[in-house]
């Protein structure tokens, strides 16, 4: 087997009394386009952190291609878009790529770098006047510009809007099938599901599912039904349904579901009363809370 | 790829360093102002009956000291405070920028733009107040003045690591204007209150304005070699200082 990209390997990681990492192992094996999904304070940004050497395990290890990502040589073979981070705000597009551009051995044509990302309009734009989106494409850009092997991507989408995410997924697709590994984070099932090969799902710091995006998609309740009762709902008006969780508090039900056309029926045939129903589709944090919910009945 | 990356980080340094006006302003402009106050009366006439210096002169020397540490100081300390606060230390320590070439192209950038600011002064001294000095002479203000500014690069850097962006400029100055005024650089040190004017040898403003004045031709109160222990002995408390604050930076930040 040849050697991973990336690997954790028991990585533990607290900050003070809080566990953000349990004891997270996975290697990333080389070309490949990885998600890891989780919901906010799962401990996805901790993992990133540790494989860029940006924080250090307490106990365990991050390795990049079996080196430790804190070497300038291990760095020149990366490239990072961080959550909160910053850039030279009186620096254009252009003036900042060919910086971070000077970091690497072999980097990328600036202007190809540029186009990639989207940015040939706002090339001579200072960094100051970018909008949110084409702030985080010109992250990307300097993540790509040293033309790395591995790419870290940590909630990349976050402030574009639905036709900059399409381009800049579009991005990540072509930078993945030029052979180098990807891999992203975001809390977005949907568009894990929509560029990755593999998702990993961490939630409370640990890995809970790791597997293809239609492994993934299978066990995690897809939608939310919500109703009001003018009658008492007891526990007992749910048995045998398929559902991830409940949640009754007076007249108010909140069910987790992945089928629910098959719950209502049974519900309005066994006669429970339903008002004001909705059902719309779990965000991730709801569905991973019914998933971890579910795991521990 | 190192000498490369130095230029390239150095060339950034610097452009984003004339693109925020109030640094030029306050690296530039200002000392000219002060110049303009404390310099054009008299200009031509000498400091004292018995000396051959004209007070343009010596108001010169006295702003260059001011100039060269406010570079240092201030635009320095409080660059690397802002990059701090935008945070942009993190996408740097994600990058394969080595830590030494961000630090050292901040160096070679403040002391460009103190030589900058340098000639800007003399230049407006030699028409403002007929100042006029052989070119050695020029030479060794400004070559004193760029050496002797290390301490205050120490003490710039570890400013930029113990302040808060919002509070550098504030803080900064709270700290600078007024060592400066207790050091002789605006008034002589013996027109200052008694426990200042004891107190002002020691501070580390002093013997640097003392290597300007005695560059001109002023007899100082001490020996060359004296001024440059001391700001020997800052420079090595100075650095010590920004080195525990930027080791504290990083441990808080990636540990």
């Amino acid at each position: 087997m040849t050697e991973p990209a990336v690997e954790l390997i028991s990585a533990v990681k607290n900050y003070g009394s809080v566990e953000a990492l349990k004891g997270v192992s996975f290697a990333i094996e080389r070309g490949s386009l990885v998600a890891m999904l989780g919901p906010n304070g799962a401990g996805k940004t901790t993992s990133i952190n540790l494989m860029l050497g940006l924080r250090q395990p307490t106990s365990g290890k991050a390795l990049i291609f079996s080196s430790d990502p804190r070497h300038t040589t291990t760095r020149q073979r990366f490239g990072a878009m961080l959550q909160e981070s910053g850039a030279p705000e009186l620096l254009t597009v252009r003036e900042l790529v060919d910086l971070f551009r000077s970091y690497y051995p072999h980097p990328l044509d600036g202007e190809q770098a540029i186009k990639l990302a989207g940015l040939e309009e706002k090339r001579d734009s200072r960094n100051r006047d970018l909008s949110g989106g084409q702030r985080q494409r010109l992250y990307f850009a300097l993540a790509i510009c040293g033309d790395p092997e591995i790419l870290f991507l940590d909630e990349p989408t976050v402030g574009m809007d639905v036709e900059g995410r399409r381009v800049f997924l579009d991005a990540i697709r072509g930078f993945a099938a030029a052979g180098k590994t990807v891999l992203l984070t975001t809390h977005y099932l949907d568009e894990a599901d929509e560029v990755a090969q593999r998702i990993i799902v961490i939630d409370r710091g640990n890995v809970v599912a790791d597997g293809t995006p239609q492994e993934i998609k299978s066990k995690v309740a897809g939608k939310k039904v919500t109703f009001t009762s003018a009658s008492p709902v007891r526990e007992s008006d749910f048995e045998g349904l398929p559902i991830n969780s409940s949640t009754l508090s007076d007249h108010a039900v909140t069910l987790m579901t992945s089928r629910p056309e098959e719950v209502l029926r049974e519900l309005f045939r066994r006669g429970v009363d339903v008002n004001n129903l909705e059902v719309r589709g779990a965000d991730l944090e709801e569905a991973f809370l019914s998933l971890t919910a579910a795991g521990k009945q | 790829m190192t000498a490369r990356t130095l230029f390239m980080q150095t060339r950034a340094e610097m452009i984003k360093f004339w693109r925020v006006p109030a640094f030029a302003f306050f690296s530039l402009g200002l000392p000219l102002i002060i110049f303009t106050f404390f310099g054009l009366r008299d200009a031509t006439q000498t400091i004292s009956r018995d000396s051959a210096i004209t007070v343009g002169t010596y108001v010169m020397a006295s702003m260059a000291a001011y100039t060269v540490g406010n570079v240092m100081v201030f635009s320095f300390g409080m660059a690397l405070a802002i990059e701090r606060g935008q945070k942009q230390d993190l996408l740097l320590r994600a990058s394969p920028l080595p830590p030494v070439i961000y630090l050292l192209a901040k160096v070679i950038n403040a002391i460009l733009f103190a030589l900058v600011a340098l000639i800007v002064l003399f230049v407006f001294a030699h028409f403002a107040a007929s100042v006029s000095l052989g070119p050695q002479t020029w030479v060794t203000l400004t070559a004193r003045l760029l050496l002797g500014s290390i301490p205050f690069i120490g003490l710039g850097f570890g400013f930029g690591y113990l302040v808060s962006p919002n509070a550098a400029p504030a803080v900064i100055n709270f700290v600078y204007l007024p060592v400066a005024f207790a050091s002789g650089i605006f008034i002589p040190v013996n027109q200052l209150p008694d426990f200042i004017r004891s107190l002002a040898p020691y501070l580390p403003l002093n013997p640097f304005v003392q290597l300007g004045w005695n560059a001109i031709g002023v007899s100082t109160d001490r020996a060359v070699s004296t001024d440059v222990l001391y700001l020997l002995a800052y420079a090595v408390g100075f650095f010590a200082l920004a080195v525990w604050a930027y080791r504290r930076d990083q441990s808080r930040k990636f540990s």
